[in-house]
């Protein structure tokens, strides 16, 4: 059982929780992620940990209501328990490689929340980071006052310009790169189809990709082998070889594909976790907010 | 005067065309009067090599004798005096290539049905309330297992009762590892698993869940931070092997890990009131010809899938199944493709799986197994009808704990080596047992395994007491 120490509502579908786990918060690195189960009828899925506070011993997960869990966690509360929560999983992101390069960290919707670790990461260890972020609107702004330390230049995108700065994270990157800037490396890490779009974009340039998968999975732990992913022709599993991969060698056909094949269980699920009067409920309970 | 009846009396069972729409268990087993028939078949052998077949040497005649006696807790302490797991092993252990295949009365007839009348004895002490052994007083030692699947229950339950601090430590949310994540409800409850790892708690086994060594704690921290004198690694071989076949990725293409995982460990067969789904289409293919291949076809039958077919690359002869998980399955309406190996999954415009192409194969030379090895038959390439794809064709040992361990010598396919006499590895105080050692095998080989560390790490740690 993990108590759910603090829970911020970052905008309307996308919310932060701090969760006590000191074993996990003592080992984190970048690019790992945790598996976390509500209850007992609960399914297990992965998140990525957005940071980590060692000193209280906790793990910060950000997550978007997309799907009937993530419904279902945004419901608990400050002083709730999960039932399950282990990692941390997978492999963690190289970060001492870049040390002294020119790396522009990418990040998309609710992507930001997994490219702000790595930023930090990688401006910490000494690294000239650039952080392009993408989000739909001004309303969806996630974490920018902290990515705005996280790096030397911060560039904000909307897809609907009410940013005053209208574009996708490639044309930004578009943009630097036409200015003159050296990229080293690009990561990449937010919806398929951004990533698939910045690789394409990136692989005639020769600048290395770096892009964080985050696939279906059970166990996280290689058991099941859910999480396939092709890479360079070989079969990956995102959970113990990744989930970073050279996004110029990854089947994105087949990655967008696998990602899609529960939607109408998905979608079943949702229908009959989302009903009015839980909302009702949890209005009263948080005083609206 | 023993009961002389040539054959094994059956045990109750669900009618085939009711039970591969249910989850329920199969068998009933013995109620007390079959059970003291069946026990009086057993000619008490004086030098007992059944007992010789059977990797934890549970007394068997002892405690048959006591069955034919009626008293069953008695002969439940036999049982458990070397067996942590009776009413796991009464179930799903290979009697046939074990103690019954020694059994003197199957020289001419069946055996005794020694697996059968484990199940009763266990059911019924669990049933009336069977006392778990008082432990020795702790000996202030610390023992760490790596995995709460047979292995390291084994090796924990004996530890404990020698007076040993001893955590299991399991990476996923409940131990039992093969028996809640593996091996159908229908074959082996799994309220009876958790009863049987409580009786292991009940003697102070302490259980850890969400711990994955290697990643939440390492090996060297076990022994510098958290003070264990002795580590036993049970980790299993968790990670599935694939054909490397075009079309594997698609939708709708399992490893059998995954497909029963998501039925037993998820409850997915109870979907959406719980909240992990799966997709069995309505022609369902099992590649594979082992029980996981048995397993993961009987529950996609029970699944609602109309066709489901065991496609295996030699005959019958060689399956590597139990013939008993056959027969059930024969039973059940699955249907045997033998000699058959598929070359390619196809998929539809969507990335989900709609057919298969297949090869017909026949047998030449014995290879390394001492099977025939299949060959292609040339010019047998034909098209099979199915929606899902669960492959089964085994696992190998997960090498988490292998990369994350210094000095811990492994096998080029990744088993750790270890001294077979006592389990011990190549790293000092770490132990190692079960199918993270041999590569997939059984339940009762992994226990007996586990016993055999927990001797060993006895002898070591009780030098110095």
């Amino acid at each position: 059982m993990n108590k759910i120490v603090t829970r911020r509502t970052l905008h309307e579908t996308v919310t932060l929780m701090e969760v006590e786990a000191p074993y996990i918060a003592r080992k984190a690195k970048a690019g790992q992620f945790i598996i976390l189960r509500i209850d007992e009828e609960g399914e297990r899925i992965p998140l990525t940990i957005a940071g980590t506070d060692q000193e209280k011993g906790t793990v910060t997960i950000i997550f978007q209501k997309v799907g009937a869990t993530t419904q279902r966690l945004d419901c608990l509360n400050e002083n709730d328990f999960l039932l399950d929560f282990v990692g941390p999983l997978g492999t963690p992101s190289e970060i001492d490689e870049w040390k002294g390069k020119k790396v522009a960290v990418i990040g998309g919707g609710l992507g930001v929340a997994i490219a702000y670790p790595q930023a930090k990461a990688l401006h910490e260890a000494g690294a000239d980071v650039d952080i392009i972020v993408g989000f739909r609107n001004a309303s969806l702004f996630i974490l920018v006052d902290e990515l705005e330390v996280a790096c030397n230049n911060l560039y904000v995108v909307t897809d609907d310009g009410s940013n005053g700065n209208k574009g996708f994270t490639t044309t930004a990157l578009q943009e630097q790169i036409n200015a003159g800037v050296k990229y080293d490396c690009v990561i990449a890490i937010g919806p398929m189809a951004m990533m698939r779009a910045v690789c394409n974009m990136t692989k005639p340039l020769g600048i290395p990709t770096v892009v964080s998968m985050n696939p279906i999975m059970i166990d996280g732990t290689g058991m099941c082998g859910g999480c396939r992913v092709t890479v360079g022709g070989e079969t990956k599993f995102a959970c113990v070889d990744g989930p970073d991969f050279d996004g110029h060698l990854v089947d994105w056909d087949e990655a967008i594909s696998r990602s899609r094949m529960y939607k109408k269980e998905e979608q079943l699920s949702t229908e009959k976790h989302s009903c009015n009067l839980m909302d009702v409920e949890l209005q009263t309970k948080r005083g609206g907010n | 005067m023993p009961n002389m009846r040539m054959t094994k009396l059956p045990a109750r069972e669900q009618d085939p065309n009711v039970r591969n729409k249910n989850f329920f268990e199969v068998s009933q087993g013995y109620d007390e009067e079959m059970a003291i028939d069946e026990a009086k078949r057993c000619l008490n052998c004086k030098h007992k090599p059944c007992v010789a077949g059977c990797p934890v040497n549970v007394r068997i005649p002892e405690f048959i004798q006591l069955v034919t006696e009626g008293k069953f807790m008695e002969a439940y302490d036999v049982i458990r005096s070397t067996n942590a797991l009776p009413a796991v092993c009464g179930r799903v252990c290979p009697q046939e290539t074990q103690c019954e295949e020694k059994c003197v009365r199957g020289i001419k007839g069946e055996p005794v049905a020694i697996g059968r009348l484990e199940r009763f004895v266990a059911d019924y002490a669990m049933a009336h309330g069977a006392k778990s052994a008082i432990p020795q007083p702790d000996n202030g030692k610390k023992v760490a297992i790596v995995g709460g699947g047979p292995a390291g229950l084994t090796c924990a339950g004996d530890l404990r009762k020698l007076g040993y601090e001893v955590t299991i430590y399991e990476a996923l949310h409940t131990p039992g590892g093969v028996l809640v994540y593996g091996i159908p409800e229908f074959r082996l409850p799994k309220q009876l698993v958790r009863d049987e790892i409580k009786t292991l708690q009940d003697i102070g086994v302490k259980i850890e869940t969400n711990m994955v060594i290697g990643r939440t704690i390492t090996m060297d921290e076990l022994f510098e931070e958290e003070h264990y004198d002795a580590v036993f690694i049970g980790s299993g071989a968790g990670l599935p092997r694939f054909q490397k076949i075009p079309g594997e990725n698609l939708n709708g293409v399992y490893s059998a890990n995954e497909f029963l995982t998501r039925i037993n460990l998820m409850k997915a067969y109870t979907f959406p009131e719980t909240d992990t789904p799966i997709q069995v289409g309505k022609n369902v293919a099992v590649v594979g010809g082992g029980n996981v291949a048995m397993d993961a076809a009987r529950s996609a039958k029970r699944l609602g899938a109309e066709n489901v077919y065991i496609i295996y690359r030699r005959s019958e002869a060689e399956m590597p199944a139990r013939v008993e998980e056959v027969h059930h399955a024969k039973e059940e309406g699955i249907i045997f493709k033998m000699l058959t190996n598929p070359t390619e999954i196809l998929g539809d415009e969507t990335g989900h799986v709609n057919g298969m192409t297949c090869v017909e194969m026949e047998l030449g030379e014995p290879d390394a197994s001492g099977r025939r090895r299949p060959v292609v038959k040339p010019g047998s390439e034909h098209p099979v009808d199915v929606n899902t794809v669960v492959i089964a064709i085994g696992n190998s040992p997960n090498p988490l704990i292998k990369n994350t361990t210094p000095g811990l010598e492994t096998q080029k396919w990744g088993g750790i080596i270890v001294n077979e006499e006592s389990g011990k590895t190549s790293r000092e105080h770490v132990y190692a047992g079960g199918d993270t050692v041999t590569g997939a095998a059984t339940v009762i080989l992994a226990m007996g395994a586990g016993k055999t560390a927990a001797k060993a790490i006895h002898e070591e740690l009780s030098q110095n007491l």
